[in-house]
């Protein structure tokens, strides 16, 4: 009984930590990309450094939990579910940090009229999963909560097409070479990606919280 | 020769743990919460501490069985009733042994042509009823209060699934308890008289008894039961009947051991009586239709098209069933083991009215004229007896069936060393024993002439007045007075069979 109590305590704050990463993946991924648009060289490659030892403890810890899932036999009706969403959350984080090691190898011309709007679009990405790791956090604690998060998970996937939208009607009427007009949409969509992956689990928690209702 | 009418009380032990072992961890093992081995030794662990220690203190009471007076005759009713519990378990149907055992017994009754108390037919009926209504109330009240808390607390999704991990082994070990406790009578209570074991000394610490060797054996095949064969039972009452998730599978199991304990529980009716409340009426209650019940509650109030129906439909037929199947075989297999294997099944009783029977009734306020018409004539069997005396007298049915207890001749013999060795100073107050010893060696041929000699002696043998605060006492003496019917009544058998 007492390992069983151990144990569970263990995992909960093993799933605290791994949404916790995701959560600071989110405001380093911010960061990251307003320097990189500012030019500040030095502290992007920091922040990079940063994205790539939290993506791979959130890497670690969510194995850990699914393999202790498993073996411990714990929730046999959730288990499926709890699975199924570290691994969809795990994309948005993998999206971030794919995005910035694309910033760095591919080395976008990002014009200066657009940064702001870059800065603005990743701030209602990050939004979105902000949300979503609140709402992930509900489903373990609160069920009734969930709703609560998910609807604005949904807003802030559609500012972020919104604006990344814009970036890419500002960037096409530019006066530049139309290779670096489709490397901005690129990067445009690449951040945008991070809002639709976190929809993408927001579609999922739904079902997963109307499963878990009593 | 005992040892082999033992085995059907095994049998029977091992049908019962196979069978019921599923209305205490079910559930709990349907919905992957507890893994069946672990299930499985927590119940057998739990039914052999309760039988040894709850049973012990019912040691003397038989249940039903207590009617059928001779030892082979228990030995076919009890294997009767295990066939049938096998048969049911085999079709992973959860039945009531209890009723399988009364089952037989009628099968009995009517081979041997004794009276059959038609009651306990209408107390079956009762139950199949009664039983999964009162079950199916509690666990929607249960389900909505547990709702309602889980709601407002808050707890953590891995936190809840500890907790109701917890909750099903307590819940789940407190009912192996009572299994034991309360159906151990059942499996060996019969033959606590003829016990062939010797007191036991473990070491110089724990001293077993001939009757707690005896429990403890019927208990552990009754965890032997649960072990090897109860997982059909439990897969039918935890997912097939319905679909249940963890939390419910809680509720389904404490709505279960509540319905158990308020209706069924002698503890509880003590206490309530003793703190001068009014106590709880003691409907008789079945494990396995309380979980029915309790199952079928959860799917009325979750939506009822999750319910099998052609699931619930098996098991019903499975509770008709069984008390029917059970007095067939009984009765067929009497048959055989009478004419076959010329083992007395039953001890013929012989009705006399003498000339003291009529003054003992008129003492009692019986006197009618009938009686003396048939003074002194023997009768062989117990339904012509009543019939006639139903013909020629106009008593009601109350001093009918005192007329027939007071005029079944038996032989009772106080036999001093039976005294010294099955009367129990633990239970007997000094004055009872004492009683006896005063009759010692003497022979009587009608029951109510011993109570009058030992009633005579000392005012420990008489029933108080019918009150609620005297009721355990009354219960206790007559479950005392029945085990001295049979132990000086068997012995007496058994002295002839010697000569």
């Amino acid at each position: 009984m007492a390992i069983l109590f151990k144990t569970t305590k263990q995992l909960e704050s093993q799933i605290d930590d791994y949404l916790d990463a995701v959560s600071q993946g989110a405001l380093v991924f911010s960061q990251a990309v307003k320097n990189y648009v500012e030019n500040d060289q030095v502290n992007f490659k920091e922040r990079m450094k940063v994205m790539t030892d939290l993506e791979h403890k959130a890497d670690q810890l969510r194995r850990t939990i699914e393999n202790r899932l498993y073996v411990q036999t714990l929730i046999p009706e959730q288990r499926g579910d709890v699975l199924g969403l570290l691994e969809h959350t795990d994309d948005v984080l993998d999206t971030m940090k794919e995005t910035i090691d694309e910033f760095d190898i591919e080395n976008p011309f990002v014009p200066v009229e657009l940064n702001l709007k870059f800065i603005e679009l990743t701030a209602m990405s990050i939004q979105s999963a902000e949300a979503l790791v609140m709402a992930e956090r509900a489903f373990f604690k609160n069920v009734s909560a969930v709703k609560d998060h998910l609807h604005k998970i949904y807003f802030y996937e559609k500012e972020a097409d919104r604006i990344g939208n814009a970036i890419k009607r500002q960037a096409f009427a530019m006066d530049m070479d139309l290779s670096k007009k489709f490397h901005v949409r690129y990067f445009a969509l690449r951040i945008q990606n991070v809002s639709d992956r976190a929809e993408d689990v927001a579609d999922r928690l739904a079902i997963y919280t109307i499963k878990r209702t009593i | 020769m005992l040892l082999i009418f033992l085995s059907s009380g095994l049998f029977m032990g091992w049908s019962l743990g196979a069978n019921d072992a599923a209305n205490v961890f079910g559930t709990a093992v349907s919905t992957k919460m507890i893994r069946f081995r672990t299930a499985a030794l927590i119940c057998g662990l739990f039914v052999i501490i309760g039988a040894v220690i709850s049973g012990a203190g019912a040691a003397y009471t038989l249940g039903e069985l207590g009617s059928v007076n001779a030892i082979a005759g228990s030995f076919m009713v009890t294997l009767a009733a295990a066939i049938t519990v096998f048969w049911m378990t085999e079709l992973g149907l959860p039945v009531s042994t209890s009723q399988a055992v009364v089952g037989a017994i009628i099968g009995w009754n009517l081979f041997t042509g004794s009276v059959t108390d038609y009651s306990s037919f209408t107390k079956i009926v009762s139950t199949w009823i009664l039983c999964p209504l009162l079950a199916a109330f509690f666990s929607i009240i249960l389900f909505l209060v547990l709702r309602l808390i889980l709601n407002k607390l808050k707890i953590h999704l891995l936190r809840l699934d500890m907790y109701t991990r917890v909750g099903l082994i307590v819940v789940g070990a407190f009912g192996a308890y009572s299994l034991g406790a309360n159906n151990i009578a059942n499996v060996v209570g019969v033959f606590v008289p003829v016990a062939p074991f010797n007191d036991l000394d473990l070491f110089g610490i724990v001293k077993l008894s001939s009757t707690e060797q005896l429990f403890f054996l019927g208990a552990l095949s009754i965890a032997v039961g649960a072990y090897t064969y109860s997982r059909k039972v439990m897969e039918t009452v935890g997912g097939s009947l319905l679909k249940l998730s963890p939390e419910t599978a809680l509720v389904v199991v404490l709505a279960e051991s509540l319905v158990l304990f308020l209706f069924s529980s002698a503890g509880l009716e003590s206490f309530l009586i003793n703190h001068g409340l009014p106590s709880l009426p003691l409907v008789p209650v079945s494990s396995s239709q309380a979980v029915v019940g309790a199952v079928i509650g959860i799917g009325l109030i979750k939506g009822v098209k999750g319910i099998k129906y052609s699931v619930l439909g098996g098991i019903a037929a499975g509770w008709v069933a069984t008390p029917i199947i059970a007095a067939v075989i009984a009765f067929v297999s009497l048959f055989f083991l009478q004419n076959v294997f010329d083992q007395e099944v039953s001890r013929k009783n012989i009705f006399q009215i003498t000339d003291q029977v009529i003054v003992y009734l008129r003492q009692e306020g019986i006197n009618d004229t009938g009686l003396i018409e048939v003074k002194n004539k023997e009768f062989r069997n117990s339904t012509r007896f009543q019939t006639t005396i139903k013909e020629k007298t106009k008593l009601n049915d109350a001093e009918l069936r005192k007329v027939f207890e007071s005029s079944k001749r038996e032989e009772f013999h106080i036999d001093v060393m039976i005294i010294k060795q099955k009367i129990d100073p633990n239970w007997f107050t000094p004055e009872q024993i004492n009683s006896l010893n005063s009759l010692a060696d003497q022979t009587y041929d009608y029951k109510w002439q011993v109570w009058n000699e030992l009633e005579r002696i000392t005012t420990e043998w008489k029933f108080k007045v019918e009150k609620p605060e005297n009721r355990i006492y009354n219960k206790d003496l007559k479950a005392k007075r029945e085990y001295i019917n049979r132990i000086f009544l068997m012995e007496a058998v058994e002295a002839e069979e010697k000569q």
